[in-house]
């Protein structure tokens, strides 16, 4: 796999485009101007301070939230310009669900028109196990998801936004509240992943000295991008200092820090 | 359905001599799954608050029947019923105010118009009947209507419940699916308004959430899955309904509060089996 620079290979590769893409929430205004094109096979990766509007950027690509500006794919040598194809994973659930669905219950309500209050789906067992298997989880599959720890549900989330393949895979904050071995382990997987399926994949990361390493790109965002570009640029931008307060290296997000207990639907930008 | 009063009269209860014991029994069996299936998923998306104050604006349809001048006023409390969801979910995806606090304003306000409504003149207690619910009151004709209801509900249910299951789960990767959230979100809170208005005189308005939520809270505490989780629902729901119609025949008792309390025993007996499992 040759290493993509990013920003000058639209002409040979798939290509997802996000074209002035701006929020605006009862008169606020969350972020606007976004233009952003994301190379299939790209691993790129949003920092920014808080409340710069990093989880709304994915909300409003896959469409949860309105939005100006406008979404799209192209494929190889601008053919096919259609809709994009997303995947998400979404922020550490909350804590607080008792519900007893199964892994397997959550791909077949996903995936299948099977009913799953009245039928254990067999057929696609295998196809789910796949799955699970790209990012380590298979043996997760007949396990409750309420039981699950932070690390294991965010990789069956990835597991299950796989399926179908997508264009762009996005991933909000999934290094929360996951010891650092679980953390190198799972980049990896992502990693792997945008090689084996050829995904863009953008990824909102609150570790900054870890996600650079396995990054094609950095997006420095704060309500629009300040800054794009290879990882080793970003890190030595005075625009970095300016925004995040510190150089090259921040220390690793401590284990012990309180866990986020919201879901996303309840998150206001 | 004559033919099927006298097969049930072949067993040798005392109870089941009476037509409208046999009509609230096959009743509660009908009731059973229809309220214990989508229990699940109003336990799932926190939702017992809007249907508990669902169940209380029955009484203003009930008023809005009264001030209209029909006769029963069923068809008026389901249209109002429905009406009062809608507008809860549009007010939801364009208010500022938290979900819950929205419900409750705008739920106890009618719920108030309909009381003041119906107490002119010291006229109320001609509708507690609706507080405490009647199952003995359950006709041949309302069985048949219900029979209906829960088969059309049993279709719906196969094509729509994986939806609604993934929506409670998160609603975040429902949109990035390209679910239609706000459509199916309130496609359901309308018929969880739809029901419990429904079955509000059978059961009564101050319990008839407990028959919706219970058997869901009792069974997903004991279940390994979605498909365990709906199937025992229902068959709490089913055994509480019935052993509660029986309790209240032996002990003169309203049978929706006697329903309840079944409900609550279970509950508390999968509650303990769930702190041994631990």
């Amino acid at each position: 796999m040759t290493e993509y620079e990013p920003g000058k290979h639209c002409k040979q590769n798939c290509c997802s485009i996000i074209e002035n893409l701006g929020v605006t929430i009862g008169g606020r205004e969350i972020i606007h101007s976004i233009n952003l094109h994301l190379h299939c096979g790209e691993l790129s990766v949003i920092i920014g301070p808080n409340g710069s509007g990093k989880t709304t950027l994915l909300k409003a690509i896959y469409g949860e939230i309105k939005h100006t500006g406008r979404v799209l794919h192209r494929g190889v040598n601008k053919e096919n310009t259609r809709k994009l194809r997303i995947g998400y994973v979404p922020q550490k659930l909350s804590s607080d669900s008792g519900s007893p669905m199964t892994v397997s219950d959550l791909f077949n309500a996903t995936l299948t028109q099977k009913p799953i209050w009245l039928f254990h789906n067999r057929k696609k067992r295998h196809h789910i196990t796949s799955a699970l298997e790209q990012m380590n989880a298979e043996h997760l599959i007949d396990k409750k998801l309420s039981i699950l720890s932070g690390g294991e549900i965010q990789r069956v989330l990835v597991a299950l936004a796989t399926i179908p393949v997508p264009d762009l895979l996005l991933l909000d904050e999934p290094v929360s509240g996951v010891d650092y071995s679980g953390l190198q382990h799972f980049y990896k997987a992502i990693s792997n992943l945008r090689r084996t399926h050829d995904l863009s994949i953008v990824m909102v990361s609150h570790d900054i000295s870890l996600s650079s390493q396995f990054a094609d790109r950095l997006i420095l965002l704060n309500k629009t991008i300040r800054s794009e570009g290879k990882p080793q640029a970003i890190l030595s931008s005075p625009e970095i200092k300016e925004l995040m307060g510190y150089g090259s290296i921040q220390p690793i997000e401590s284990p012990e820090a309180p866990p986020k207990h919201h879901k996303g639907n309840e998150e206001k930008p | 359905m004559d033919f099927l009063h006298d097969l049930i009269r072949l067993v040798p209860f005392e109870f089941l001599q009476y037509d409208f014991m046999q009509n609230s029994l096959i009743g509660i069996v009908l009731l059973a799954p229809l309220f214990a299936l989508p229990g699940c998923i109003v336990v799932d998306s926190h939702m017992a608050y809007f249907s508990d104050a669902m169940g209380h604006a029955a009484l203003t349809g009930v008023a809005i029947g009264v001030i209209a001048g029909t006769g029963n006023p069923f068809w008026i409390m389901i249209l109002f019923a429905a009406f009062l969801a809608l507008v809860l979910s549009v007010l939801k995806q364009y208010g500022t105010a938290a979900t819950d606090t929205l419900t409750g304003i705008i739920v106890s306000g009618a719920t108030a118009f309909g009381i003041v409504i119906l107490s002119r003149g010291g006229g109320f207690s001609k509708f507690s009947r609706y507080l405490i619910g009647d199952i003995l009151s359950l006709t041949d004709k309302d069985l048949i209507w219900i029979a209906a209801g829960l088969l059309l509900f049993l279709i719906a249910w196969y094509f729509f419940a994986n939806k609604l299951f993934l929506l409670g789960f998160n609603r975040s990767i429902a949109a990035s699916r390209g679910y239609n959230i706000w459509f199916e979100e309130t496609l359901f809170s309308i018929f969880v308004a739809v029901i419990v208005t429904a079955a509000v005189q059978w059961i009564g308005i101050l319990v008839i959430n407990s028959f919706l939520i219970l058997p869901a809270a009792a069974s997903r505490n004991i279940a390994s899955s979605i498909r365990s989780y709906s199937l025992s629902s229902a068959l709490i729901a089913l055994v509480s309904g019935v052993c509660g119609i029986i309790i209240s025949y032996y002990t003169v008792t309203a049978a929706g509060a006697a329903i309840v309390l079944v409900l609550l025993a279970i509950y508390t007996i999968t509650l303990v089996i769930r702190q041994i499992r631990i």
